[in-house]
């Protein structure tokens, strides 16, 4: 291993067992206030529904709770540490004031049943965010209520399907180019569309043709994203659209990439009928190891009779309140009204940046994913040489010679100190490399993985071996996935 | 803008060395006559200062400073003050999705330890983490059972949360499961026998809540009974987590889906929450939401990986058992921290205070209202009937700053004059006390010495 980076050095962490090997009785970390009513009988009110035993909860003291969530924090890797390339999840950094403001008293302790009058706070935080993001997709009206992106696009088909129901023309099936994420067609499924794929181009955009072929008045909408998992903007989206609204279908668009046009381009513009926001990417909210998100339904004047209850409103006397009296709903699809947190999270971030931060974001995390296009074109095949958005896809053909795949390159260049890119997606692109790195890597970061990324490459030549048996540097090797999937463990159990 | 890491001159390096001579030509691709040309009409840059003050302003207008008695699927429990200390570390707060196990291992490994208390606590085998919330883990829990059971109807009962109801009702609607709905008996818990009644050979699954939606603790082993002899499956929802530090699992449920809020969450004004499906280990294929493995590395170490990824939707799109993908994680965090603070021995004490407020509370308003379904056991919330309107009585007690127990007439129009009330360990005497002697100002009967010290104590 000839190679070395200056982006990282190893260094000793420490070794941590699971929680319920530090438990011993009589070990806590929780004292109780004294009551001040009397004191219950547990089991004469219970009978026979009170619980005797909790098993093999944890007893521990609160030191070592601290020392062993921070031990394991310490074996994460983090946008906080570096840069977290990962394509379609637009990993930017997660302002502190965001967090600093979530948790101010009122905001982080309102009950979601508390009296409207009492409410006005979190109310106005709806209002002005549903008009920021309103004004920023160029659509009519909004609902927040989706808990993560998945979760808007099942909204986002609902009220599709409840609009050509309302017409008297109800629909079976939905295009998804063979681009897209998964959630798309998982989605389809749950909302009882049947699923049709539509192919790409050579240009890895849309076959207008085979689109303008496929489409008829079966096709409730075409769910797109744009830019899409290329990186690629759909320039005759204008024609799409047209296409579509034709023969009665709807544009859906699916706003996991969003961060490459906020503020330089409107989809409501462009002909998006319905679309969904992810604040856990575009707008900062942290993804927290996997969540929590918020997915944001935008849509236009047509659907709006289908929002989900209830809708935020301005009533006679100036206060803001919810409403639940719609009858053509599609009814609820979480309890309460949504991921409030990220709401607050959301508007913070559109706060410190204004109409020109948010311009300025978005110009860089394109002149980034450019940059880095760049620096490595040559050096890892480019299977698609049309212009480059927010993100940018290579394939390892070039590596795959020496037998070296997607997902090792991914492995090795974690021990240079950076998060792999995402690997193996989109489908369209066999063995693909997809890099986002997003508006929040200065140029010194991204010269170091463009660096690191051409370093690698040498090593498939000449020593393919370490890039195969990579990683070197962390604290554990590649894991058996394969024996996890086949005999699962998935829980901790006392030995016998 | 200070978020961003650049100057302009590393701007103008970067836009040469790409070969471009300005920022516009990276935007070639979008048809020009869709280019915005003007600034956004949204808010302009704020200062931090100006941000935080915005913030204090609408948490001022937001209840700050008030006691609640709100409970209904969202509970006012203490949070250990480490809670946030641990998930503000940057390693949980600002990593993704654990895929590349070698360096997300302590994410991985505190969700393994997450799927094992919550079946510790659930008397279930499996559990996943995570799902958004209570009410879409209900509604995931029973299109797991729709395709488990090859059957397409589902019995909900009553006394589920209301909202738990409506959110089914969507995801049904499009599957083609028709729900049938039995009624609460005399004691607030489900109708059994309305319950076997709807039961038909369609019958996918039975869904109930316990506590349900008023406090009250079903007879989980009497609707197993019923269900199971039917061939339907039982899915079982715990809106409030606490329960289970005193209250028996449900665990003859073949499924629960949980609502983890209570266990260090912040009410947060409805989200976000953390919901949870468990569930037994030869369903496990069937169940949707990420999963942690045990497994070893090439040394033979013990390491943790995201695994049976083969029913989701990044594998296997339209034929996943669902759509889930980012799910509550970071909630998640605080929910397993929680239980690890309290364990063994503090969930049940916890369990128990909140237990006694509720006892002395219903006690108390006893005297002057009706106390609805006194004949089942309840773990922290109770019914009160009262002869007044309960929003009249609600808008005297914003008057002392108290908010009171939620009017139910909007969701069950047949209770009339019932509010449902909520205590926890957090909930004091005295403002048990000021409830009551508000509650008491209209209503026709005596109240005892010990209300009129509240009612005093009020006036001063």
């Amino acid at each position: 291993m000839k190679h070395t980076t200056p982006k990282a050095t190893r260094h000793v962490n420490q070794n941590e067992g699971l929680i319920f090997e530090k438990s011993s009785p009589g070990k806590a970390a929780w004292k109780l206030a004294p009551l001040d009513v009397p004191e219950v009988d547990t089991s004469k009110l219970l009978g026979s529904s009170e619980r005797r035993d909790l098993g093999n909860m944890p007893e521990v003291s609160e030191i070592e709770i601290i020392r062993h969530f921070t031990r394991l924090s310490t074996w994460n890797y983090a946008i906080d540490l570096g840069m977290y390339p990962l394509g379609s999840c637009t990993m930017k950094y997660n302002p502190r004031v965001n967090e600093a403001v979530a948790r101010v008293e009122g905001i982080a302790n309102g009950h979601p049943y508390q009296p409207e009058r009492i409410s006005q706070g979190a109310l106005q935080i709806f209002k002005t965010l549903s008009e920021c993001l309103i004004e920023i997709t160029g659509m009519d009206a909004i609902t927040l209520q989706p808990a993560a992106g998945a979760h808007g696009e099942m909204t986002g088909l609902l009220m599709v399907r409840a609009y050509h129901h309302a017409q008297g023309r109800p629909r079976k099936k939905i295009l998804i180019p063979d681009s897209a994420h998964g959630t798309n067609p998982a989605t389809a499924a749950m909302v009882d569309y049947a699923v049709e794929n539509l192919k790409s181009d050579s240009r890895g955009m849309v076959d207008i043709a085979a689109l303008a072929a496929q489409m008829n008045e079966d096709v409730a909408a075409l769910m797109l994203t744009n830019p899409n998992t290329l990186g690629v903007f759909e320039q005759d989206i204008h024609r799409i659209a047209d296409i579509l609204h034709a023969k009665g279908g709807l544009l859906y668009m699916d706003g996991a990439n969003m961060n490459a046009l906020v503020g330089k381009v409107r989809p409501g513009d462009f002909g998006v009928d319905v679309m969904h926001l992810n604040l856990h990417k575009t707008f900062s909210t942290p993804h927290g190891g996997g969540g929590p998100g918020s997915g944001p339904v935008a849509i236009k004047k047509i659907l709006e009779p289908f929002l989900p209850t209830p809708v935020v409103v301005t009533k006679p006397d100036g206060t803001l309140g919810f409403e639940y009296n719609r009858p053509q709903s599609v009814g609820r699809v979480r309890a309460f009204y949504g991921n409030f947190g990220m709401f607050v999270r959301a508007l913070a971030y559109i706060q410190a940046n204004g109409p020109d931060g948010l311009r300025q974001t978005t110009e860089d995390a394109v002149l980034n994913a450019n940059y880095i296009r760049k620096g490595l074109e040559g050096t890892y095949d480019l299977p698609y040489s049309t212009p480059t958005m927010h993100e940018v896809v290579f394939s390892d053909k070039l590596q795959a010679r020496k037998g070296v795949r997607t997902m090792d390159i991914a492995k090795r260049l974690i021990d240079y100190g950076f998060h792999p890119y995402t690997t193996a997606f989109p489908l369209i692109v066999p063995g693909a490399l997809m890099i986002e790195p997003t508006e929040s890597e200065s140029k010194e970061e991204m010269d170091l993985f463009v660096e690191a990324m051409k370093s690698i490459a040498d090593e498939v030549e000449e020593d393919p071996q370490t890039v195969l048996d990579a990683p070197h540097s962390t604290r554990v090797s590649r894991l058996d996935e394969t024996a996890a999937a086949r005999k699962p463990v998935l829980r901790w159990k006392p030995a016998v | 803008m200070r978020y961003l890491p650049k100057s302009p001159a590393d701007r103008e390096a970067m836009l040469k060395a790409i070969g471009l001579r300005s920022v516009d030509d990276l935007f070639a691709p979008i048809p020009a006559e869709y280019r915005l040309t003007r600034d956004l009409k949204v808010p302009r840059q704020m200062a931090e200062s100006e941000i935080v003050d915005y913030f204090r302003q609408r948490s001022r207008e937001n209840g700050e400073g008030y006691t609640s008695f709100l409970g209904a699927g969202a509970y006012f429990h203490y949070r250990p003050v480490i809670i946030d200390s641990l998930i503000s570390r940057g390693e949980f707060l600002t990593a993704y999705t654990p895929y590349q196990a070698e360096i997300s291992q302590g994410t991985l490994q505190s969700i393994f330890e997450f799927q094992t208390m919550i079946c510790e606590l659930t008397g279930m085998e499996v559990a996943n983490a995570s799902m958004y919330d209570g009410s879409t883990a209900a509604a995931e829990a029973v299109m797991m059972a729709v395709r488990l059971t090859g059957r397409r109807s589902v019995v909900v009962a009553r006394s589920l949360h209301p909202e738990y109801r409506e959110v089914l009702a969507t995801y049904a609607t499009h599957q083609g499961m028709p729900l049938s709905v039995a009624g609460f008996g005399k004691d607030g818990r489900v109708n059994l026998a309305e319950l076997e009644n709807s039961i038909t050979p369609e019958t996918a699954c039975v869904l109930i809540q316990s506590p349900n939606f008023f406090g009250t603790i079903e007879d989980v082993k009497a609707t197993a009974e019923i269900a199971h002899r039917h061939g339907a499956m039982l899915v079982v929802s715990i809106a409030e987590a606490v329960s289970l530090g005193i209250v028996e699992p449900p665990r003859e449920a073949d499924v629960i889906a949980m609502e983890a809020q209570s266990f260090g969450v912040p009410l947060g004004f409805g989200g976000p929450y953390c919901g949870v499906i468990a569930t037994r280990e030869k369903y496990v294929r069937q169940m949707p939401g990420r999963l942690v493995g045990q497994t070893v590395d090439k040394q033979g170490k013990r390491g943790f990986v995201l695994t049976l990824a083969t029913r989701e939707q990044h594998i296997r799109r339209e034929k996943a058992t669902s759509n889930i993908c980012t799910n509550q994680a970071l909630v998640a965090l605080m929910v397993n921290i929680f239980m690890t603070v309290y364990g063994k021995v503090g969930l049940r004490e916890l369990a128990k205070q909140n237990m006694a407020k509720t006892a002395y509370a219903a006690g108390q308003f006893a005297k002057h209202g009706k106390v609805l379904f006194g004949d089942a056991p309840r773990f922290n919330e109770f019914v009160v009937e009262t002869s007044e309107d309960p929003h009249a009585i609600n808008s005297r007690l914003l008057g002392h700053k108290i908010v009171g127990g939620l009017p139910l007439k909007k969701f069950y129009p047949e209770l009339g004059n019932a509010a449902l009330w909520c205590c926890t360990e957090l909930t004091t005497r005295i403002s048990i006390d000021t409830a009551v002697g508000v509650v008491a100002e209209n209503e026709g009967s005596e109240p005892s010495p010990r209300e009129e010290a509240g009612v005093v104590e009020v006036a001063r």
